[in-house]
C-alpha cells in the first residue's frame, strides 16, 4: 500500500482498527471512542499510535492527548463534506499538532492541494493509481491569497 | 477599479491550467460525473437543459469597457451571440461547449476576469451597491472592502467544500441596494458612537425555499477585524452546518435552530482566538482604496444649460431622465442606468453588438466603467449632464434607453424552463405577457416603483419572495402554475411577500398582474407607494379582486 506523505510516495505500515476488531501489532490507528476506552493499553502498545476521526467527531475530545498520538487521520466517508478542513487547521493552528495528518476515504486528488493548505501533510488515496495526479497537484498554485497553515 | 497585479494574474492562469487539466481528465473518463461536477460548478459551469451554462464573475458588478469587449468576443465566438445579467451581478453564457470552457476562461484571464467560485457549494461572489461611490446617501465606499473579501474569498483552502454555497454584500449608503438583509452574511458601513466608521455584521438571512432576513451578531466591528470576523463566521458554519439535508444546509438554518444568542457566542468565541493573528492592517486597506479613487471629475460640469433645455424640448429625454437617470454626488453629473429590460427581450439580456457599442460608450462617456445590477440592468455612474442628450440618442438606437428602470416593466426575471433544468415554469414568456399587458407607458409611469420578480422555481434566483409582487413557477403534474406574492422587499425595511392565494395557469398570470396593479391605481391615497398601500391594507382587497370570479 502506497501513500504520499511530505510530498513522496511512499509505502505505508498503519492499518485502522475498527471497534469490535482485536487490537493487534505494528501501526495502529482507533476511533477517539477506542482511544479513551483503552487508553492505557494503547499507550503501551507494541508499534505507533493513532486515531481516526470522522467528520462528526470534535478536534478538541482529543486535544490533551495530542502529544500521545502520532498520527492523526481525517476519514472523508464522502468528499463533498469538509469538516475535516477545519480540523485540520484546528489541529495545526489551535493544537500546535505537528505530527502527521493523513487524509483518508473518499476524497478527490483534486483536493489534496487546499488539503495540503490547511496542514494535511499525508494522503491515503481511494486509488493508488491517482497518486501521481495528486503529487502533482500539490504544484497547481505557486501563489495564495490567505495565510492558513502553509 | 481594482488592477491585478502579478500575483493575481498568476493566480487567475493557474486556475484556467488547473481546469483546463480537470476538464481532459473528466472527458478521458478518469473523473466522475459526480466529482466533476463539484469541480466544475466551483469554475462557474452548470448543465443545463440543452447545454452547459458558464456564470462568470463580476466583482461587485464593476465591470470595464476591455472586459464588455471580451464578454462580446466570447458571446460571437463561443455562444449564440449574447449573455445574460444575473441578480447577482454576474455574467451568464448558455451555449458553451464543455471542450471550449477552458478557451473561455483563458480569454476571460487576459482582461482579469474569471468564472472562480460562482457557483458550488462555497464562497461566491461579493456583491455591493452598484451606485458604490456615486451616490448621495454613502457613508464611505464599500468597493474596497469587497476586494478584500474577493481576494480573500478566492480559493481560500479550508471553506471550499461548504454544507451549501454561501453570498457576502457589503453596502455603504443609507439605502441598501445590496439586499444585504437576505445574504449569507450583509455587512453595513456603520459609524459608532466615536465617529469611527466599521461594519454592522448579519448574519444568516438568506431567499430560496426559505426566506429569513438576516440579524445582527455584532452591531460594530472594527475595521481591521474584518477578515478575522469573517473566519469565526465561516468555520462555526463548515463545522456545525446541517449536511444530511441540502435544503437545510444554509447558514440561516443553522442559525434558526441554534438560536441567535448561542450561535452569536460560538462565533464570539471562536473570534477570540484568531482576531489578533488574522488582523486587517491600515496600510493595506489604503493601498486597495487608491484602487477606487473618483475619476478625474469636470469641475465646471455643473455650469452647463444645454441638459435643462433640452428637457423642455424633448419630452421623450425628459422622461428618460426622469425615470433613468439619478443625482450624483458631483454637481453636473448624472448616474445613468442602461435599461436591459425592452419589451421585446429577454430581461437582462444583451447581444453581442450591444455590448461592445456599450463599451464604446462607456469610453466616450463615463470613464470607460460599467456597472450590472442586482436588478439586472447596467449604469454609466459618471455621465456629465452635457452629454446626457446624445447618450440617450444613442442609447435609444441600441434598445437600451427604456424609460423604464424601478417600474412595473423592469422585471427581475431567472432564465426559467426556457434554459434552466431546476426550473419548473417558464418565466421570460411571463416577463414578454405582462410587458405586452401594460404597453402604456404613461400608465406605466404613473404606477411608480412597482418591482416585479419571477423565478421558475423554489429556488428563487430572481428573489421571488422579496419583489413587491412576487412571482414563483411551480410544476402541478407537469403543467406550469403560479403563485403570486404581495408585500416583499429587500430595501431597509426587508420583508417576506405574503402569498396572494391559489396558484393561478399560466395563461391567467398577465391579467392577474394587471388587475392587481388596477386595485393599486383605484385605492391609493395621493402619492402611496405600491408597496405602501400593500402595507396599510394588506392583501385582501387584492385577493377579492383576483380571485372574485371564483
Amino acid at each position: 500500500m502506497q501513500i504520499i506523505k511530505d510530498k513522496q510516495i511512499i509505502d505505508d505500515s498503519w492499518s485502522y482498527i475498527s471497534d469490535d476488531a482485536e487490537l493487534k501489532a505494528g501501526d495502529i490507528s482507533v476511533s477517539p471512542a477506542r482511544w479513551n476506552k483503552d487508553k492505557q493499553q494503547l499507550l503501551h502498545h507494541d508499534g505507533k499510535v493513532g486515531v481516526r476521526l470522522e467528520p462528526s467527531d470534535s478536534v478538541d475530545d482529543i486535544a490533551e492527548d495530542l502529544k500521545e498520538i502520532e498520527l492523526i487521520e481525517l476519514n472523508f466517508p464522502a468528499f463533498a463534506d469538509g469538516r475535516a478542513f477545519s480540523h485540520a487547521w484546528l489541529l495545526r493552528n489551535r493544537y500546535q499538532y505537528t505530527g502527521e495528518i493523513r487524509a483518508t476515504g473518499h476524497y478527490m486528488p483534486d483536493q489534496v492541494f487546499y488539503l495540503s493548505r490547511v496542514g494535511i501533510n499525508a494522503f491515503n488515496l481511494e486509488k493508488t493509481e491517482d497518486l501521481p495526479v495528486a503529487l502533482s497537484t500539490l504544484s497547481d498554485f505557486t501563489v495564495s491569497y490567505q495565510k492558513s497553515t502553509n | 477599479m481594482y488592477q491585478y497585479n502579478e500575483d493575481d494574474q498568476t493566480l487567475i492562469e493557474e486556475r484556467v491550467a488547473q481546469f483546463r487539466r480537470q476538464t481532459e481528465r473528466f472527458l478521458k473518463g478518469e473523473i466522475s460525473d459526480d466529482q466533476f461536477r463539484a469541480l466544475r460548478l466551483m469554475n462557474g459551469v452548470y448543465i443545463q437543459t440543452h447545454s452547459p451554462m458558464l456564470r462568470i464573475a463580476g466583482p461587485y458588478g464593476l465591470l470595464s469597457s476591455k472586459q464588455f469587449r471580451k464578454l462580446a468576443h466570447i458571446a460571437r465566438e463561443y455562444d449564440k451571440g449574447y449573455c445574460h445579467f444575473t441578480t447577482r451581478q454576474n455574467i451568464q453564457f448558455n451555449w458553451p461547449q464543455l471542450e471550449r470552457i477552458p478557451d473561455i476562461l483563458e480569454e476571460l484571464a487576459s482582461v482579469q476576469m474569471h468564472a472562480i467560485q460562482t457557483s458550488g457549494n462555497c464562497l461566491r461572489n461579493t456583491t455591493s451597491d452598484h451606485l458604490a461611490g456615486v451616490c448621495t446617501d454613502e457613508l464611505e465606499d464599500p468597493r474596497p472592502y469587497c476586494e478584500i473579501i474577493r481576494q480573500w474569498t478566492t480559493l481560500h483552502p479550508e471553506f471550499a467544500y461548504l454544507p451549501r454555497k454561501f453570498k457576502i454584500a457589503v453596502s455603504g449608503a443609507k439605502l441598501d441596494r445590496a439586499a444585504t438583509q437576505f445574504h449569507d452574511i450583509g455587512l453595513h458601513l456603520v459609524k459608532n458612537d466615536a465617529g469611527e466608521i466599521g461594519f454592522q455584521v448579519l448574519v444568516g438571512g438568506g431567499l430560496g425555499r426559505t426566506p429569513i432576513i438576516g440579524q445582527v451578531i455584532r452591531p460594530y466591528l472594527e475595521k481591521k477585524h474584518l477578515l478575522s470576523y469573517l473566519e469565526a463566521i465561516l468555520r462555526i458554519y463548515n463545522l456545525y452546518g446541517r449536511r444530511d439535508n441540502k435544503y437545510k444546509a444554509r447558514i440561516k438554518i443553522l442559525v434558526k435552530e441554534t438560536g441567535l444568542e448561542k450561535f452569536t457566542q460560538l462565533v464570539e468565541k471562536e473570534w477570540q482566538l484568531i482576531k489578533d493573528k488574522l488582523e486587517l492592517s491600515a496600510e493595506r486597506i489604503e493601498a486597495i482604496k487608491t484602487q477606487f479613487t473618483p475619476p478625474a471629475y469636470d469641475s465646471n460640469a455643473a455650469e452647463d444649460t444645454s441638459f435643462a433645455q433640452h428637457q423642455q424640448e424633448n419630452q421623450a429625454f425628459a422622461t428618460w431622465v426622469k425615470h433613468n437617470t439619478l443625482h450624483h454626488k458631483v454637481p453636473g453629473y448624472r448616474i445613468t442606468f442602461l435599461s436591459l429590460k425592452a419589451p421585446d427581450s429577454p430581461p437582462g439580456d444583451m447581444t453581442d453588438t450591444q455590448l461592445d457599442a456599450v463599451a464604446d460608450l462607456a469610453d466616450q462617456y463615463s470613464f470607460g466603467l460599467i456597472r450590472s445590477t442586482h436588478r439586472q440592468n447596467l449604469v454609466f455612474a459618471d455621465v456629465r449632464q452635457v452629454e446626457l442628450f446624445s447618450l440617450w440618442q444613442k442609447l435609444d438606437a441600441l434598445k437600451l434607453a427604456t424609460p423604464n428602470i424601478g417600474t412595473v416593466t423592469d422585471i427581475i426575471c431567472c432564465p426559467g424552463l426556457d434554459f434552466c433544468s431546476l426550473a419548473n415554469a417558464g418565466s421570460i414568456g411571463i416577463a414578454k405577457e405582462i410587458n405586452e399587458a401594460l404597453d402604456d407607458m404613461d400608465y406605466i409611469h404613473d404606477i411608480g416603483d412597482v418591482k416585479i420578480n419571477m423565478s421558475g422555481c423554489m429556488n428563487g434566483c430572481a428573489h421571488q419572495s422579496v419583489g413587491h409582487i412576487g412571482i414563483l413557477g411551480v410544476d402541478k403534474k407537469g403543467v406550469e402554475w403560479y403563485q403570486l406574492t404581495l408585500g416583499g422587499s429587500s430595501e431597509n425595511e426587508a420583508a417576506i411577500g405574503e402569498r396572494l392565494g391559489p396558484a393561478v395557469a399560466k395563461d391567467q398570470v398577465a391579467k392577474v398582474v394587471t388587475t392587481i396593479l388596477d386595485v393599486y391605481v383605484k385605492q391609493r391615497l395621493d402619492d402611496e407607494s405600491f408597496l405602501d398601500m400593500v402595507k396599510r391594507v394588506g392583501i385582501t382587497p387584492f385577493k377579492e379582486e383576483v380571485y372574485a370570479d371564483n
